[in-house]
């Protein structure tokens, strides 16, 4: 009887009970297949201890970020200042505890910036019979080919100040950076989304919900998004930490947070031109840049292996 | 093969044009103008900047306006940089070989790295050697450019001392003047190069991956080649199509990358040019280096269409 299930549950008692003893899920038997991965589930926990030290950090290490204290320039860690201090006398672990919040906050914005534009431009270029779609895609290969950093530091040039003004100098940066890092990161999830709703859209389960009489948004929403979702999530995954890059490069070519916001990017930024006396104080934040990286795009590979269904493990 | 290319480079244009009107657009769209630095110059007065924006037809409709820029760029006349009070287009010159040199060094060292582990890995899959490829081909994509810069210039000119720290003029001449200069763009073109061949030695390994197990390969292993002749002339070749693709694609993020890298080490490219223009508020610089950019990522697009032509003669256009 392996690999076929019976209509109803007449004969095999015990095999049933053994049933609803393990109950499945597609989420609890891609966790399964995630456990699998032992650098992903390693680079998971990282993250975490990441982000619970960039969370509670600041109210356990209560040192304001913007001390001044030229008896202590750039002294090297020590008990006093683990980390070390900058030019400033300013204590950079505080400094960086408060600039991950930053950099993970872009990150996660801008993704959901381009999950969300990306999401909607390949639903409708997969779901458009007529010239939509082919229009879109040629957006999309459009937008593709852009050089995307000059295009960035262009923006960024052009709006910068009226930003400025408008929601403040954090806000108004930070709504740049996350907007521009996002509406030049869509493509791909377009791409992929499309790709599923092509595929999904003539399958049985959609032609039946079509037949019941289901609108055209509630076939998306209820029967053809849910099973894309899988790709757009590990897309999902890879750009936080495309996003996060940017907005470091942003930041250490002294283009994005001004220099009283200490982002990762911009303390390396400060540090770049002391390297030979205080190396110390350019390897903390690009070593936190790269291990954040690092694990975000592990989870991703996890990510990939385990929502596959194809994949048998 | 002559009519592909000329169909390529039809299909380009389009592709041209609308990178140029997103460039026009976010400029027109911004708040102020190219002559601000004019405008708030209390020297230049108001009629006399009233007589330069009816001359430069700052005023006409943003079509209008659209097609002079575009018929100018075409011209050749990208406009006098406010900083360096020479011509765009002399300055973009200038700034140019030293940015192709460096990327399309590192892009040779990232093929000399990439072709042979991704083959290795793949020939070989979930091996011991597989694994460690890929750990460290992980590794080299979530490491950013600046930081990788910054530890080499940290590693073998601050502690070593055995390179330069950045470009500098050389004042020798002769063969003394090549291994100078090739001195300081090692450093430069092993960050770029070794950033870009972690991603494509992936993209080589599953490509390989993906032909090995097809049956014309198992044809020419029982004609009797040796295993050197099966994976260099039938399976390297075909696995190549997908990855030139791949890496045609990744173009704007390495010029992300040669932005950076020209930045750290000092390079005189336009990378470098674009950011001082930012700084210096130089708005025809700007500009015109966005769209060399631009017009750098659809050339190698073409460049990679006419490869890919090449490798795999079944691609026509229909």
């Amino acid at each position: 009887m392996d690999g076929s299930t019976l209509a109803s549950p007449s004969a095999d008692v015990p095999d049933l009970a053994q049933r609803q003893a393990r109950p499945f899920s597609p989420w609890l038997d891609a966790w399964r297949r995630f456990r699998r991965h032992p650098l992903a589930v390693a680079s998971g926990v990282v993250l975490l201890a990441m982000i619970l030290a960039i969370a509670f950090g600041p109210f356990v290490w209560k040192v304001a970020i913007n001390d001044i204290d030229f008896a202590a320039r750039m002294q090297t860690p020590s008990w006093k200042h683990p980390f070390g201090t900058d030019d400033l006398g300013q204590d950079l672990l505080a400094r960086m505890l408060y600039g991950g919040r930053i950099s993970l906050a872009v990150g996660l914005s801008a993704m959901f910036v381009a999950i969300t534009v990306g999401t909607i431009v390949g639903a409708i270029a997969g779901m458009s019979r007529g010239w939509v779609g082919p229009a879109l895609m040629w957006l999309t290969d459009l937008f593709l080919s852009l050089p995307a950093l000059p295009l960035l530091l262009l923006v960024i040039y052009l709006f910068r100040d009226s930003l400025k003004a408008a929601f403040g100098v954090e806000g108004g940066i930070f709504i740049m950076v996350v907007v521009v890092i996002g509406g030049l990161r869509w493509m791909p999830v377009a791409r992929l989304v499309r790709a599923q709703f092509l595929s999904l859209r003539e399958k049985e389960f959609v032609e039946a919900a079509r037949a019941l009489g289901a609108t055209k948004l509630r076939q998306v929403v209820r029967h053809i998004l849910p099973n894309a979702l899988g790709p757009v999530i590990v897309a999902a995954t890879i750009d936080v930490a495309a996003a996060i890059i940017a907005e470091s490069t942003l930041s250490f070519l002294g283009l994005g947070f001004p220099p009283d916001i200490p982002t990762w990017g911009r303390i390396l930024y400060d540090a770049k031109d002391y390297l030979d006396i205080a190396p110390y104080w350019a390897l903390f934040p690009g070593a936190a840049i790269f291990l954040t990286v690092l694990s975000i795009n592990f989870i991703g590979d996890g990510l990939r292996d385990a929502l596959d269904p194809r994949k048998v493990m | 093969m002559g009519r592909y290319l000329i169909k390529r480079l039809v299909i380009a244009v389009p592709s041209l044009l609308g990178i140029s009107v997103i460039l026009f657009t976010v400029l027109a769209l911004a708040p102020g103008d190219p002559f601000g630095e004019l405008a708030t110059n209390p020297a230049v007065p108001p009629e006399v900047r009233e007589a330069l924006r009816v001359k430069f037809g700052l005023d006409d409709p943003i079509a209008i306006r659209y097609f002079r820029w575009i018929a100018a760029m075409f011209q050749g006349d990208w406009g006098f940089s406010f900083a360096s009070r020479i011509d765009v287009d002399t300055l973009i010159l200038q700034r140019l070989p030293a940015t192709l040199f460096v990327i399309g060094s590192a892009q040779v060292l990232a093929l000399m790295i990439a072709l042979p582990v991704g083959v290795m890995a793949a020939t070989r899959p979930y091996s011991l050697f597989d694994q460690i490829s890929s750990t460290f081909a992980f590794i080299g994509f979530s490491l950013p450019t600046f930081f990788t810069g910054l530890l080499f210039i940290l590693v073998f000119s601050v502690q070593l001392d055995w390179l330069p720290f950045v470009y500098s003029d050389v004042r020798a001449t002769g063969w003394r003047w090549y291994w100078e200069n090739l001195r300081q763009a090692i450093m430069p073109i092993a960050v770029l190069g070794l950033f870009q061949a972690a991603s494509m030695t992936r993209y080589v390994r599953s490509a390989v991956l993906d032909v090995i197990r097809l049956d014309y390969v198992t044809t020419a292993r029982a004609k009797g080649l040796g295993e050197r002749t099966v994976i260099v002339k039938h399976v390297v070749r075909n696995a190549l199509i997908p990855v030139v693709t791949l890496v045609a694609l990744q173009m704007p993020a390495i010029f992300g990358g040669a932005i950076v890298t020209e930045q750290i080490f000092r390079i005189p490219g336009i990378g470098s040019l674009l950011i001082s223009a930012i700084l210096a508020n130089d708005t025809p610089v700007i500009m015109a280096v966005t769209f060399v950019f631009a017009c750098l990522v659809v050339l190698f697009n073409l460049i990679a269409d006419v490869l890919y032509g090449w490798l795999d003669p079944r691609i026509t256009l229909g």
